[in-house]
């Protein structure tokens, strides 16, 4: 890195800033808002991403509908969400402003790019008066920049056709933007190298471009919008800046490489699951095999099938996937096999929304299969965290011999953060022992194998395929308790149904206990589970910092709880449980230990702000005090 | 108990070599659970078949895995002293396909039923097929669901009144053979139950087959469609009306060989009485054909089991099996990404120093 770390010029230095691109889906602005992320991150700020974008691929043109917008927040300090009112909003077309501008900040910087203003577009984006004209943008400062003319002027000459020569307007912007906020430009430059290498006139336009949005800012009169985000004082480390699918992805790989052990991934494609599936199909040295089946059904029947031939069986999906998957996930409780099933949450219920975040499959997660069929549950909270959460998760699947389901979300799943990258050798390693020998002996005196033997954890032995003398049948009959036989007698059916839940309950012993953050003195408590922890942990910070007291406790174990949990609850006065959904854990935290936790909801596709659960709180924190 | 982490899938500890397989009998194949089948159901004689065969492919017991999905002759793994899985309906191919791409050391054998495989499985059984994947699927065809007493199934011949068809079902059937011909299966072949030896030797060849199989075997259900297939498979009718598929061969049955097939104009194939048309005019079988057209054409020779109806081998041809397929990438990978490393994975995207 060249550029120096001092205040360019005029650059005004400030903590953080919150940015928000916005176009039409085939104007690139996911692309260009992790551009900016990308360099941000080498630069050395703290950040978080929220790319926010349609489930169509292409959208009608200029439409509400069409909108595909990237918000990221950088920042000098640590910082656990991608804020709450962007600071700037760029908006390239009339469907972007109107869609996104509720949004800005009072007050907030819009660009825009004037020449897509016209009277076609305005109508597209159900404007009957030019909001550029007519005062109603008078409450903020507003840029306007005619950054397809730019484009267009700039990459003439190099040879491109002038239709993919206004393509290369979201790098005008992304300069345009980088030269406000001081971004270095040889991260961009390299990557523009390194993404269109070989297509000569591709990397001239857009790098003109690009260098063109810059010379813009620098030239035009911006100066007064010119500033400087210092990298954040951030623990001592080597970090890389990860999105949730991917650290999973690898979560799942490092599981199985501690574990001496092959990965197989049953998947069927499923929005926004897929680049897990992806990801994972790089990795054949790693010794992971993907299988890209018929449909989730076969997905997640093949990854049980490796599970019981010695594999750790994955299989990737969202909740609609989930629904399908249910019989399996039940036969694998019945078989008592290990195998992975990752829910990539997004709003429901049916297709719902595929593109957009919500945390609405915890029940289904706990109950959703027919018979008491208890599994494990273990969820993520923030991107980098998908790495742990994965290893967990394998640890827990091979560990106790049984399905785990491993939530996530899409805002974690495509969101961006920093992360301070593990020391390798310092993850656990995972323990897999297939059984090798006659557990039992019969009349005759002579070793045999009973394959529902338990061991003092309640788990069964992992006899795979391929094993001499331990030949055996299992099934999703009811099977008698130690010999694994087709059984139907009452009396063990109520065993083997006592048993089930209670070899999952065990494992309440083998996880962390819960954990406070902030003060352990406050009589309020918010308690967490998923994406929900960068709002929740933001609002509590400010909070403490206006001189109220909060406690944070956040789940990552729903299923069991940790033991301590039940204790921690009660010595709270005020139980506040916010969640992507109607109320899920509260009810679950209801239920189990008859404290009032009040639920506190956000449905609407997006992740909760820190604005949001503050304002929440603080209505219970007034309260309290009146 | 004594447990060890050696994997076998890392390791070729488990992937004995077939010499030195020691030598078996039937008894050391059969499971000590009590078989649960009605008294005279065909299932008993396909059992039979199976466990007489296995001595003779020269393979490991405990490298032996059968995996059924739900019906009356998805009990079938219980009564193997191999490795076996009554999983769920629909499901098996599906699930030993994740076996068999996990684990290539092992004959995976399937088994189900019209209504498991052909209903709610035909979408797994389909793909299964296409894939080649390693696995040997055993369908028994009785053309009604048993275990559940008795309702019409996909491969039951239209107007069947049965108990959830009290005015004659509507449905049409599958033709087993023709959809896993469409399905691109690389192996196809019938049996039936009355036919010990031929049994036998169809099983055989599927196992020797290197990719997917699907042996459909007519198989009588004896409470609930009894006699279904007594038109052709009877003693006294066999000669008649059992057109016996050998590769090479012209296509000739009848007491007296005097029935052929031809194909017509159109490539259908049609039945011919040989003393009209002379054998030179017959259709001489290629099982191994790359195009399945003429197999397909065989296979809609019957449209039920009171027509004279192909046995035998429709169809082995050799194409890429997947597993194979699938080490070989897996090898490359290794090959030109190197040893797994995990610091480098996790080094992988542009990093910076704190
Ligand atoms: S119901 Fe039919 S198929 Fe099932 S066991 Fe009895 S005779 Fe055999």
């Amino acid at each position: 890195m060249t550029d120096t770390l001092e205040p360019v010029g005029t650059a005004k230095d400030i903590d953080q800033v919150i940015v928000r691109f916005a176009g039409d889906s085939g104007d690139g602005m996911q692309l260009t808002g992790d551009r900016f992320t990308g360099a941000s991150a080498l630069f050395g700020n703290d950040l978080a991403t929220l790319p926010d974008f349609p489930a169509e691929i292409r959208a009608p043109q200029g439409t509400l509908a069409g909108v595909s917008a990237f918000q990221v927040q950088i920042s000098n300090h640590e910082i656990t969400t991608p804020g709450d009112a962007p600071n700037v909003l760029v908006a390239m077309n009339p469907a972007a402003l109107k869609s996104d501008l509720g949004r800005l900040e009072v007050g907030g910087t819009v660009i825009v790019n004037v020449d897509a203003f016209g009277e076609r577009n305005l109508a597209k984006a159900g404007y009957i008066d030019n909001p550029l004209e007519d005062g109603s943008l008078a409450g903020f400062t507003v840029i306007e920049v005619k950054m397809t003319t730019l484009t267009k002027e700039v990459a003439k000459d190099l040879g491109v056709k002038p239709r993919d020569a206004e393509r290369s307007k979201n790098f005008f912007a992304l300069g345009l933007l980088s030269w406000m906020y001081t971004r270095p430009l040889e991260p961009t430059l390299d990557w523009i190298d390194a993404k269109f290498g070989g297509r000569d006139a591709i990397v001239a336009a857009n790098k003109a471009a690009f260098h063109a949005g810059h010379a813009y800012g620098e030239t035009a009169e911006l100066s007064e919008h010119h500033y400087q985000v210092r990298p954040a004082t951030l623990e001592k480390g080597t970090y890389t800046s990860i999105n949730g699918n991917t650290a999973l992805s690898w979560g799942l790989i490092a599981a199985a490489h501690k574990a001496s052990t092959p990965l197989f991934l049953g998947s069927y494609p499923i929005t926004p699951a897929s680049d897990i599936l992806h990801e994972l199909s790089k990795h054949k040295n790693f010794g992971v095999r993907t299988f890209q089946a018929e449909d989730e059904i076969a997905a997640v029947g093949a990854a049980l099938g490796a599970s019981y031939g010695g594999h750790i069986g994955i299989t990737t999906t969202s909740g609609p996937g989930v629904a399908l998957k249910g019989e399996t996930i039940g036969l694998a409780i019945s078989l008592e096999l290990p195998l992975v099933v990752i829910d990539i949450q997004r709003g429901g219920p049916s297709t719902g929304l595929p593109t957009k975040t919500e945390a609405s499959d915890l029940m289904m997660a706990m109950y959703g299969r027919h018979g008491e069929a208890p599994m494990p549950i273990v969820a993520a909270y923030k991107p980098s965290q998908c790495f742990y959460a994965a290893i967990e998760a394998v640890r827990i699947a091979v560990k106790y011999r049984t399905p785990v389901m491993l939530l996530s979300d899409g805002y974690l799943a495509n969101g961006s953060a920093p992360w301070k990258l593990p020391d390798v050798d310092t993850l656990p390693e995972i323990a897999v022992e297939y059984a090798s020998e006659p557990n039992q002996t019969n009349e005759d005196g002579e070793g045999v194998f009973w394959p529902y033997l338990r061991d003092e954890n309640l788990v069964r032995p992992w006899a795979i395929p391929g094993t001499p003398g331990l030949m055996h049948r299992i099934g999703g009959l009811e099977k008698e308790d130690g010999t694994g036989n087709v059984s139907y007698s009452p009396e063990n059916h109520a065993l083997m149904t006592d048993i089930r839940q209670a070899r999952i309950d065990k494992i309440a012993e083998d996880i962390p206990l819960a954990e406070i953050d902030g003060d352990a003195d406050a009589s309020l408590c918010v308690v967490g589970w998923g994406s929900t922890w960068g709002a929740i942990t933001g609002a509590s910070r400010r909070l403490r910092t206006a001189g109220h007291k909060v406690a944070h406790i956040h789940l990552t174990h729903l299923n069991p709880f940790p033991p301590n949990l039940g204790d921690l609850l009660r010595s709270f006065d005020e139980v506040i449980v916010p969640e992507l959904n109607l109320g899920q854990l509260s009810r679950l935290l209801r239920a189990e230990y008859l404290v009032d936790a009040k639920s506190i909801t956000k449905v609407m596709g997006q992740p909760y702000t820190a604005g949001e659960i503050e304002a929440a709180l603080l209505e219970h924190l007034t309260l309290d005090l009146s | 108990m004594t447990n060890t982490t050696q994997n076998p899938a890392t390791s070729n500890n488990l992937l004995a070599e077939k010499d030195g397989v020691p030598a078996t009998t039937k008894a050391d194949w059969s499971s000590d659970q009590e078989v649960r089948w009605c008294p005279g159901c065909g299932d008993y004689s396909i059992l039979t078949a199976v466990q007489m065969m296995m001595p003779d492919l020269g393979v490991r017991r405990e490298n032996t895995v059968f995996i059924s999905g739900i019906g009356c002759a998805a009990r079938f793994p219980y009564y193997m002293n191999t490795y076996g899985m009554h999983s769920i309906h629909g499901r098996s191919p599906a699930i030993a396909s994740g076996l068999a791409i996990a684990r290539p050391d092992l004959d995976v054998w399937v088994v189900g039923g019209d209504g498991d495989m052909l209903s709610i499985g035909g979408n797994h059984l389909i793909h299964a097929l296409r894939r080649n994947v390693n696995i040997k699927i055993l369908l028994f065809n009785n053309q009604i669901y048993g275990l559940t007493k008795g309702q019409y199934s996909p491969t039951s011949e239209p107007g069947k009144v049965t108990k959830s068809s009290p005015f004659g079902s509507l449905d049409h059937p599958f033709n087993p053979v023709s959809l896993a011909l469409g399905a691109e299966a690389s192996f196809v072949a019938r049996t039936h139950d009355m036919d010990r030896k031929h049994m036998q030797a169809t099983f055989a060849r599927a196992h020797a087959h290197d990719g997917a199989a699907l042996v459909e075997v007519f198989q009588n259900c004896n409470v609930f469609n009894d006699g279904a297939f007594d038109k052709i498979t009877k003693k006294a009718n066999r000669d008649a009306m059992l057109i016996d598929l050998r590769h090479g061969e012209p296509i000739r049955f009848g007491a007296d060989r005097e029935h052929g097939v031809v194909l017509d104009a159109a490539g259908g194939a049609v039945i011919v009485n040989v003393a009209e048309v002379g054998e030179a005019a017959l259709l001489v079988h290629d099982e191994t054909h790359p195009d399945p057209a003429v197999a397909f054409a065989l296979s809609r020779l019957a449209s039920n089991p009171e027509m004279p109806t192909p046995m035998g081998v429709f169809r082995a041809f050799d194409r890429e099996e997947y597993t194979a397929a699938s080490e070989a990438q897996m090898a490359t990978a290794k090959d030109t990404d190197g040893e797994p490393d995990l610091r480098s994975l996790l080094h992988s995207l542009p990093t910076w120093d704190v």
